[in-house]
């Protein structure tokens, strides 16, 4: 009786052991304010005898890893690139594809006083409408959405991701041999699908007998299927691959294999294939993060939606220098983003 | 539909389905005899991911797939011995054991990815290799032959699990520890010890099938394996805790996936259908899996800790 009474407690501490060992990876989840703000080099190279105000902190919750050269990876460079303008504290719980642990750091972040908790996922918004109503003085930003649930305290930011999209797909019709070109997506909402149709506009706008095949993998996360659905468009004939979402690695790891052109989206990927990364559109969170800031500090903690695009320099085209991208190309690309940025190229909007 | 129907298109499918399959069948043939010993695993998901990031991160650093294989083996029998302590010593509840044993892998994991690795790198493969003459074979050799090494190893120990537990002494001792451990105590059989073995190769099996993955696919990022640890477990009662079951089960399953995969990129199924579509695999299971349990039942002593003293 006492033996199985000691295993019992035994087994009971080995069992926490494990749980709490593993819950330390992303602690965040359960407890953000424990993790001390990570300070921006613009904010430790500020003088440090300035009694200026407060470092403004935000808070920034993200459904993967922080250098997933991605979706979570354009937040996280864009409030670098915030912070090297602005005097900011910035704590980053990435890996949050869960979204009640996701909720808990948002909770935690709003509970510790951050100035601005950023929801960096469309699937954060419904815990995040109960949230808000429970912190009233806390700015939230939710994106990508345009919704922002008629609250005072939520802001929501949006991309035009179809522009780059486009620009993308111009290109790709050029290089393209076999006139097929794949595409692999996550699931068909927010950014990814305004990218693909996007791509797909542009695609056919410049090679109207081009054939370009979407695969919506229905996963954000899954990257063996990314992987097979690359193999799959190659074996259909597709000489060019586009994707977008953190399971695209996958998909660039099959790019690579085959010496196939790769176009990216969200963050410079040219990190996935320094020989096969023709450009990636990059997402310049800060425009709006600057603006959102502003009016924090005017008093004003949401009810308004941002999007950023070519017109506003929210967003961008990166060439990767090691593919050799012919100069003809290049010159349509940089035409189409003029074309778009001033109005006379129309991308679709999606539905 | 028509396009579906070429020979080049559904020897890619067959192919690919083969691939799929890969890390489910080696962790469910891990799983089938770690359960038909009498211990259930739900970590296999987390031991999974400790074996693709240990192949990753070795690959990473050594350029060897070889040595990423062999780190990720070892790291198998390290999480054996951790969890035949936790189910055979301290004697706990095998369920709830096994679902910390997947947290650990989930957190540890992307706690060490973060702080060695970051941004995700891609690494070169294990590659494919051409069995000689059998490859040539038009067709045929494209969908068996032409595969990577984890995709034979897993598929030949498919016999060899069967040989072993249906016509060795030990498999004879792993069936009687799994139905009546008592009975086989009696005869002199080492219930424990023949668990510690089972729970080592389960182990083992499942680091080599997240290794198989994470080499497959030449990279690594937080939740590789995105559940096919569980459904792994799922397949090993699809499979009524045979080798040859598991096997049909995982290749089912990865040619369903395949098969899915190749209707969206030919646009044959699109919008709503498509994700309706995607959903087939873990539909089917679930049909089978009822099917299944009316039929056969699962091994006496499952999940059922030994204690001489009673």
């Amino acid at each position: 009786m006492k033996a199985s009474k000691t295993r019992a407690i035994a087994s009971a501490a080995a069992a926490f052991a494990l749980v709490t060992t593993a819950c330390g990876s992303d602690d965040a989840a359960d407890e953000p304010a424990a993790e001390p703000p990570v300070e921006t080099e613009a904010a430790a190279d500020e003088p440090a005898a300035e009694p200026a105000a407060e470092p403004m902190k935000i808070g920034i919750v993200a459904p993967s890893a922080e250098n997933d050269l991605a979706w979570s990876q354009s937040m996280f460079d864009s409030v670098n690139r915030v912070g090297e303008g602005r005097d900011i504290e910035v704590a980053i719980s990435g890996g949050l594809f869960v979204v009640e642990d996701a909720a808990a750091a948002l909770r935690g972040y709003a509970e510790d006083g951050f100035d601005l908790v950023i929801a960096h996922g469309t699937q954060f918004g419904g815990p995040l409408q109960e949230i808000a109503d429970d912190f009233p003085e806390v700015a939230f930003a939710l994106g990508t959405s345009t919704d922002f649930f008629g609250k005072d305290n939520i802001f929501a930011y949006s991309v035009d991701a179809g522009q780059g999209g486009y620009v993308n797909g111009v290109m790709a019709a050029q290089l393209t041999a076999s006139n097929v070109i794949g595409v692999v997506g996550p699931v068909p909402a927010g950014d990814a699908k305004l990218y693909i149709d996007g791509f797909v506009a542009g695609a056919e706008a410049q090679n109207p007998d081009a054939e370009v095949n979407v695969n919506y993998i229905d996963s954000f996360g899954d990257v063996q299927l990314a992987s097979e659905a690359a193999k799959a468009h190659v074996a259909n004939g597709a000489d060019v691959l586009t994707g977008t979402a953190q399971m695209v690695v996958g998909a660039t790891g099959v790019a690579a294999e085959e010496g196939i052109p790769w176009f990216g989206t969200q963050s410079n990927q040219t990190d996935l294939g320094a020989d096969i990364v023709v450009s990636s559109q990059v997402y310049h969170w800060e425009i709006v993060l600057e603006q959102m800031l502003d009016k924090i500090t005017a008093g004003t903690l949401g009810g308004e939606a941002f999007v950023i695009s070519f017109e506003n320099m929210g967003l961008e085209m990166e060439y990767n220098d090691g593919f050799g991208l012919d100069a003809s190309v290049r010159e349509s690309a940089d035409a189409t983003v003029a074309g778009i940025s001033e109005g006379t190229i129309e991308v679709p909007a999606g539905e | 539909m028509g396009d579906f129907f070429t020979v080049s298109v559904l020897v890619a499918t067959l192919a690919s389905g083969i691939r799929l399959a890969t890390p489910f069948l080696l962790a469910g043939l891990g799983e089938t005899i770690g359960q038909r010993s009498g211990v259930l695993n739900l970590g296999v998901e987390g031991v999974m991911l400790l074996g693709a990031f240990t192949a990753y991160y070795v690959t990473l650093e050594t350029d060897s797939p070889t040595l990423g294989i062999l780190a990720a083996i070892m790291v198998g029998l390290m999480m054996g011995l951790v969890y035949a302590f936790i189910t055979l010593v301290m004697q706990a509840e095998q369920g709830i054991s096994g679902i910390g044993i997947y947290l650990f892998g989930l957190g540890f994991t992307d706690l060490l990815f973060q702080k060695n690795v970051g941004t995700p790198i891609p690494i070169s493969g294990l590659g494919d290799i051409h069995i000689p003459l059998l490859s040539d074979i038009p067709k045929i050799g494209e969908i068996f032959f032409q595969h990577s090494l984890p995709v034979y190893v897993a598929f030949a120990l498919v016999p060899v699990v069967w040989f072993m537990i249906n016509k060795t002494t030990f498999g004879l001792n792993i069936r009687a520890v799994g139905e009546t451990p008592e009975a086989a105590d009696t005869l002199g059989v080492s219930v424990n010890g023949t668990r510690l073995i089972t729970i080592l190769i389960a182990n083992t099996m499942a680091c080599l099938a997240g290794a198989a993955l994470a080499l497959e696919v030449g990279i690594f990022q937080q939740n590789l394996t995105a559940g096919q640890g569980f459904i792994a477990i799922a397949l090993v009662y699809f499979g009524a805790w045979r080798s040859y079951g598991v096997m049909l089960g995982a290749l089912l399953f990865g040619i369903v996936q395949a098969t899915v995969l190749q209707w969206k990129t030919l646009g044959i199924v699109e919008g709503a259908t498509a994700s309706l579509t995607a959903m087939a695999p873990a539909l089917l299971t679930i049909v089978v899996l009822v099917i299944v349990s009316r039929r056969v039942a699962a091994p006496s002593a499952l999940t059922r800790p030994f204690d001489r003293s009673g």
